[in-house]
């Protein structure tokens, strides 16, 4: 803990180095250059002040708070403070062949509430990010329908809107784990989710627009990457509370996420989101494109595979403390903190153990609670010091009961990859480091 | 403003052409004074968006149906000509045997694996509907450069994968009717019903003294494995 600390001090300090030139040029025009020792030392990481004898630390007065800070508009488009750059997206390079067939993790440990920032959403192409202009982008709705029509992204806004906060979780989150605990973080084990607010057009407008045939039962999404990718939908799903998106957390979706249009599919496997929406076909059955039939099919012991397993169960993690977030203040005062979430509806209650599973407590949910929305737990804590197993359990509206990993493996074993929704163990050792295991 | 008049607009703007056909068009100005016509193709939100055209549809209408081959174009191969093409454009990612470079797809063999600790997925040992490949390849293949191979080299390509899997002789021509009638091996292996929940639920799960013995750890390796990246950020 000490070393990253420090490496992490380091760090800031080479990434503040250009800051504080570009605010020295910035304020050349009408500030002396005498400023630019001062300003530099306001950019100081406060640990690092502390170090040098704390003169940030009351009772003296901040260096930041004796100098000007800079004015509106410096940045157009406000970003993170400097201080917060370890909250970033990462990958782990051993599990894909290449970077543009990929997928990267929320950093689930360093966030708070409930909405992900658009920029730490994970990600997962099959072929890269495309770059689309959206005046030269157009949505196809054709097949099984009585009026083929295409729509410009303006077409699309001109709908009637609506708008939800949904979670959408890689069906892959926590498939290093079927055989064992693999990886020693909370961003790793279960980052393939997030949870924004998605502004778009119903997906049942544009096709009452387009009339679809009685005898039409599923639907297929295409999208307009180098990967064409295509899912099957059932027309029922399709009409029920499927969003066509163009904005995320207020503004227009994100590249990767998608932009300029991508498809929201509440409740279900990630993939069928499908981003970069060029295509919508309506038939009679499903296409059984590559992405239904040799990925995203759930393979069990006796070598069949399920198939169009849609929906994401009830899942819970706790995020703070894990192994990002050790317990480093020694025994005393700790809130327990952590997410859960169901494809089938609002997450009815979550359940903490400190005892690998023998007595449950009932945790605090934040309002509010949504239909297939992140809900946010809490529950607090006093660690007496002793090693500890931690575990949540997430209760869902339709009576679900998060599995245990074993229940999981009873059921499908271990090489189905997909939906692993386990209940998670982190070990908290005597020295308040966490730990990825596995109990029975 | 009606969906007719605002595309009589476009096409004004658009050329020439249209702009004559606008000016002989008066009959149907008349008709517009009066109770204007609701089109047959009835929209609920007047205004918005257009019919597709079929040309518009049929370059991007690329979709085969696994199944039955919906949708396969005419055109013809063989896996001699196919391997050419591999050779060139797809081996350095699936190796020029198919058996996959590093962590890329393995295109065959595995046969038998599915039940093994260590099962391989490929055209051979799991994919249920040979018109798959075609529609995958065309899609989304050579991963550098989808979309560039014509119909007839798909067909080829897919014959030679298939071949690569015992499933396709080499010098005979692939095309539609042949590509529909070809099994593979895995068809019957997928389950296509959503049987879950298959864990326990619907009783009210235990909240003291639940577990019968101390838990015991079964895995702690994660911490060891030395796999998990460290929290460095990129830059």
């Amino acid at each position: 803990m000490a070393i990253d600390d420090r490496n992490e001090v380091a760090r800031h300090i080479v990434a503040m180095r250009p800051a504080a030139s570009s605010l020295q040029a910035g304020r050349r025009g009408f500030l002396a250059g005498g400023l630019a020792g001062a300003a530099a030392g306001a950019l100081l990481h406060p640990k690092l002040a502390l170090a040098k004898g704390g003169e940030n630390l009351p009772p003296n007065v901040p260096e930041w708070t004796k100098t000007l800070g800079s004015g509106v508009t410096e940045k157009q488009y406000g970003s993170p403070s400097a201080f917060e750059k370890h909250v970033v997206r990462r990958n782990v390079e051993w599990l894909t062949a290449t970077e543009q067939s990929s997928i990267n993790f929320t950093p689930l440990p360093d966030l708070d509430g409930i909405i992900t920032p658009s920029g730490v959403c994970f990600e997962r192409h099959h072929a890269g990010v495309p770059e689309i202009d959206p005046a030269q982008h157009r949505l196809v709705v054709h097949g099984m329908v009585d009026r083929p029509l295409i729509f410009t992204m303006d077409d699309l806004v001109r709908f009637p809107s609506v708008s939800r906060i949904l979670f959408l979780e890689c069906p892959a989150n926590g498939g290093m784990e079927w055989k064992g605990a693999q990886m020693d973080g909370c961003q790793f084990t279960h980052g393939m989710v997030h949870c924004c607010e998605w502004t778009g057009v119903k997906l049942s407008t544009l096709l009452q627009e387009a009339g679809v045939k009685a005898e039409a039962k599923w639907l297929l999404a295409e999208g307009a990457d180098g990967a064409a990718m295509t899912r099957s939908i059932p027309l029922q799903k399709a009409l029920d509370d499927c969003i066509v998106c163009y904005s995320q957390n207020g503004e227009r979706i994100r590249p990767e996420q998608g932009y300029p249009v991508r498809l929201m599919v509440p409740g279900w496997e990630g993939n069928v989101n499908v981003k970069w929406l060029r295509r919508l076909k309506l038939g009679d059955r499903p296409w059984q494109h590559r992405e239904e039939t040799s990925k995203y099919t759930d393979l069990m012991p006796d070598g069949k595979a399920r198939q169009f397993t849609f929906v994401m169960e009830a899942n819970s993690v706790i995020t703070a403390p894990c192994p990002e977030k050790p317990l480093k203040f020694g025994k005393g005062f700790y809130e327990i903190r952590g997410l859960a979430w169901s494809g089938r509806g609002r997450i009815k209650r979550v359940d903490v153990s400190m005892d690998g599973g023998n007595n449950w407590h009932v945790a605090q949910l934040q309002e509010p609670v949504l239909s297939k929305a992140l809900a946010r737990f809490r529950l607090p804590w006093t660690w007496d010091g002793a090693p500890t197993l931690l575990q949540s359990r997430a209760i869902d509206e339709s009576g679900y009961v998060q599995p245990t990993i074993e229940q999981l493996r009873k059921a499908r074993g271990v090489n189905s990859i997909y939906h692993k929704n386990a209940v998670q163990t982190w070990r908290i050792n005597a020295n308040g480091t966490v730990n990825n295991v596995q109990i029975l | 403003m009606s969906r007719s008049s605002d595309r009589l607009k476009r096409l004004a703007a658009r050329s020439a052409v249209a702009l004559a056909c606008l000016v002989g068009l008066p009959l149907a100005d008349g008709m517009a004074q009066s109770t204007p016509p609701k089109p047959a193709a009835t929209s609920v939100h007047d205004g918005v968006g257009r019919p597709a055209t079929p040309a518009e549809i049929k370059g991007w209408d690329i979709d085969v149906r696994g199944d039955d081959g919906l949708g396969l174009p005419p055109g013809k191969g063989t896996a001699k000509q196919g391997e050419e093409i591999y050779l060139a454009q797809c081996a350095s990612c699936h190796g020029e045997f198919g058996e996959g470079n590093g962590r890329w797809p393995e295109l065959m063999g595995g046969k038998g694996s599915l039940t093994s600790d260590d099962p391989r997925k490929t055209v051979g040992s799991y994919w249920p509907y040979a018109p798959t490949l075609f529609d995958y390849i065309r899609r989304a293949m050579p991963f550098t450069a989808p979309q560039s191979l014509s119909d007839d080299e798909v067909y080829a390509v897919t014959a030679f994968i298939l071949n690569l899997n015992d499933l396709w002789p080499m010098d005979a021509e692939l095309d539609a009717a042949k590509l529909r009638s070809i099994k593979l091996p895995n068809r019957d292996g997928f389950i296509g019903e959503d049987p879950r929940p298959d864990t326990p639920v619907g009783s009210e799960p235990c909240m003291r003294n639940c577990r019968a013995s101390p838990p015991k750890v079964t895995s702690d390796l994660a911490q060891r494995l030395g796999v998990t990246p460290d929290r460095k950020p990129k830059d």
